[in-house]
């Protein structure tokens, strides 16, 4: 084991966490002085440092026996209040280092974009403090050996979103996005917050290791409780990794920065929900029930927002509609109980969606922040690096082997047919055809076809420089090679991440994990899933750059279906008048009459009682000494008779 | 020989007219005449239960009375100079700043 200063890599663990705090402490307090090149390189050397120290302690790992590879490292007692115990404690084990590397790693390249992207902003420093404080908090939700302390850090992403979502603050959409992000997450939170109660009460316990020990002898497949846990972990999954039905708030939260989009709500905290599932797999295996519900969800949410994504103009919201969608799939493989292949979306989609995003964010930066796709066009010979690696990251989305999306998508389809129904093998199948299409829809209204610039846009196009190229490139090759570590008949992922999956009992990881499924099987549904995006391709290339009439015809024809769609099936609009109203309403009719009128009037009215009694006893403080005097007298001579008659 | 009752009987007239004193009149000179004469009152009915029950307490009480009136009377007569110095008066009713 290699010896850092006399300790193992793993005990370094916690610089993971120290570098991007420091970064937030120096960037949020002396930022404002310092000039934009300092803080620049503040903020990604704290996340490039965190990355180094991830990657360490990833080779460390490794070079412990399979079994072995769990590591914890307690800092100290957080809350001690009776029973109740909470650790400030860190958790090394293959899951978490696999989050960590995607964290700092992916985190580390934004950083290097938005210091190009994000130049010419008065809030820079704003920016990087927010930036690097989010990436603590997601590494302190992956890290934590406890629920407690991943509740701090599911909290703090929720923060760090609304903040950055709300970073241009004086657009009135932004912080309307914003907020209606945290409230959203909130509804997610209150969930999660009962399901660590629930959790505390029934094994007297939050520690993780605790907890998954306890719970297979604790709990019975399929008991009440264990589906009340999970499912109330799951409320708070479907708020942070936006599904049905809270889902509503990731599209608006395109309101901000380009490259917040791509890590925050694409690559990292909104498959926190998904990490959480994989994290308390011991849990949810428990209760069938709940994984059903999980898989559902994720395959309806999949398809779902895979339709509207279909009929969105603005490139940003076409690219958060995919990732509500694909985050969908990681819970259908969740839900079908192939949690490796979950992670594997989870890292894959990473890679590929943020090299999207910054993709588009190239766009937007070159076109000088026009997000319209019917305003683009023909962007090719303008922009080539960008084309290139978009290229790539569309191929990897729709699932064309060799790129990464395909690996995890073909094996989260077949693990749907496998293990779960025809019906959600179906669900995701058809998802994925509408993910080719729209994918590529954007792709040829925004650079192939001819030019719908404006004149003044066209002038100025140009190339991104190369902080923004470089991001875009390793992406890219992420994208192409990411997959292979998923590779269908000798998976590293799979072999490394078994571990983890249901409490170190290896039959079940292994069984559950392609070694029984035939190669002849494997293949054909991999057959079948190039031809889908094949066939989604195809057609975006027909109506899209053969015959760019043809959607205008095929919209006549489906006028209203066309309408729901495009207006996202008018959710935002059913949730409005059925929650957000209402809500209003009653808290209007609270406040004005009951608090102003009835809790108020209350506290008033006991005010004034007291006032007017005072007004009575008032008369008896003259303020004379004699007046005083003579009720001595009095109660004295009181006394003395009262003494004198009763002795 | 006088019957004792007479002494406490004028102890209680004096005591009366002191205390009445003090409720009904105005100037400060003369309330604090009226205390004097209560606490005078008071020793003459120690005096004579001392006498009645041949102990020398009450008559020990007597000097302290006394003692402890010397002390009262300075300080109080130089809390009167100074209000007659302030407001020119030394009628009570006036003394009010209290009052609210």
């Amino acid at each position: 084991m290699p010896y850092f200063f006399g300790c193992s890599y793993l005990d370094l663990i916690g610089y993971v966490l120290l570098f991007p705090l420091a970064g937030t402490v120096i960037n949020g307090f002396l930022g404002k002085k310092l000039n934009k090149a300092i803080v620049g390189i503040v903020g990604c050397t704290a996340i490039g440092l965190s990355f180094i120290v991830s990657f360490f302690v990833f080779i460390d790992l490794l070079k412990l026996a399979p079994e072995h590879r769990v590591f914890e490292k307690d800092y100290f007692t957080w809350i001690g209040s009776g029973a109740f115990e909470a650790i400030a404690g860190l958790q090394v084990d293959p899951l978490s280092v696999i989050m960590i590397l995607v964290v700092s790693g992916v985190g580390f390249l934004i950083h290097v974009y938005s210091v190009g992207y994000m130049h010419d902003d008065d809030g820079f420093y704003r920016y990087f403090t927010y930036l690097n404080l989010f990436t603590f908090s997601m590494l302190l939700l992956v890290l934590a050996n406890n629920f407690l302390l991943m509740f701090i850090g599911w909290e703090g992403v929720g923060l760090c979103s609304y903040l950055l979502i709300g970073f241009w603050f004086e657009k009135k959409s932004a912080s309307d996005a914003g907020m209606k992000a945290f409230i959203v997450n909130r509804v997610g939170d209150f969930g999660f917050i009962l399901a660590i109660m629930l959790i505390f009460v029934t094994f007297n316990t939050i520690d993780f290791t605790d907890v998954f020990h306890a719970a297979p002898e604790h709990l019975q497949t399929g008991s009440f409780i264990a589906t009340m846990i999970t499912l109330l972990l799951f409320v708070g999954a479907v708020g942070k990794s936006a599904q049905i039905p809270l889902y509503t708030w990731l599209p608006d939260a395109m309101e901000g920065p380009t490259p917040v989009s791509a890590l925050i709500h694409a690559a990292t905290m909104v498959t926190a929900g998904v990490y959480m599932v994989v994290r308390c797999n011991v849990l949810y295996t428990l209760s069938p029930f709940s994984l059903t519900v999980v898989a559902v969800i994720g395959g309806a949410t999949a398809l779902f927002a895979a339709t509207i994504g279909l009929a969105q103009n603005d490139i940003k919201r076409v690219l958060a509609y995919s990732t509500v969608s694909q985050i969908g799939y990681m819970f259908l493989a969740c839900g079908v109980g192939a949690y490796i292949t979950g992670i594997f979306h989870l890292v894959t989609h990473a890679f590929f969606k943020a090299l999207l995003f910054l993709g588009s964010g190239s766009v937007i930066h070159g076109l000088g922040g026009e997000q319209d796709m019917r305003k683009m066009g023909g962007l090719k010979k303008y922009m080539p690096t960008t084309h290139t690696t978009f290229l790539i990251g569309t191929l990897a989305i729709a699932g064309i082997p060799p790129f990464a999306g395909f690996f995890s998508k073909d094996e989260i389809l077949l693990d749907a047919f496998t293990k779960g129904s025809l019906l959600l093998w179906g669900l995701g199948a058809f998802a994925a055809l509408l993910t080719a299409f729209y994918m590529f829809r954007l792709l040829f209204m925004t650079f192939y076809g001819k030019s719908n610039m404006t004149k003044h846009v066209e002038e100025h196009v140009h190339e991104s420089p190369m902080s923004i190229l470089i991001p875009l490139l390793v992406l890219a090759l992420l994208s192409i090679l990411g997959g292979f570590i998923g590779f269908p008949t000798a998976s590293a992922i799979n072999s490394f991440l078994a571990p983890v999956i249901g409490g170190g009992h290896h039959s079940m990881a292994d069984g559950g994990n392609l070694h029984h499924v035939s190669n002849s099987l494997m293949f054909s549904m991999m057959g079948i899933s190039t031809g889908i995006a094949i066939v989604g391709i195809l057609l975006a290339y027909l109506m899209y750059i053969k015959q760019p009439d043809l959607p205008a015809k095929i919209v006549g024809k489906f006028k209203l279906i066309y309408k729901i769609i495009y207006n996202k099936y008018y959710v935002d609009e059913i949730y409005d008048a059925t929650i957000v109203k209402p809500t209003v309403k009653t808290s209007f009719i609270l406040w004005k009459i009951v608090d102003v009128k009835i809790i108020d009037g209350f506290v008033n009215a006991v005010a004034r009682i007291v006032e007017l009694k005072s007004e009575v006893l008032k008369l008896f403080q003259t303020g004379y000494v004699r007046n005083y005097a003579l009720s001595i007298l009095l109660g004295g001579v009181i006394i003395i008779v009262c003494s004198l008659v009763l002795l | 020989m006088i019957l004792l009752t007479w002494y406490l009987i004028l102890s209680g007239v004096l005591f009366t007219i002191g205390a009445v004193g003090v409720l009904i009149r105005r100037n400060a000179i003369v309330i604090f005449m009226c205390i004097e004469l209560m606490l005078n009152a008071v020793n003459l009915a120690f005096v004579t239960f001392a006498r009645q029950l041949n102990s020398m307490d009450g008559q020990i009480f007597v000097f302290f009375i006394m003692t402890v009136a010397a002390a009262e009377a300075a300080v109080g007569l130089a809390i009167i100079i100074a209000i007659y110095r302030n407001k020119a008066t030394v009628n009570v009713d006036n003394i009010n700043l209290m009052k609210w």
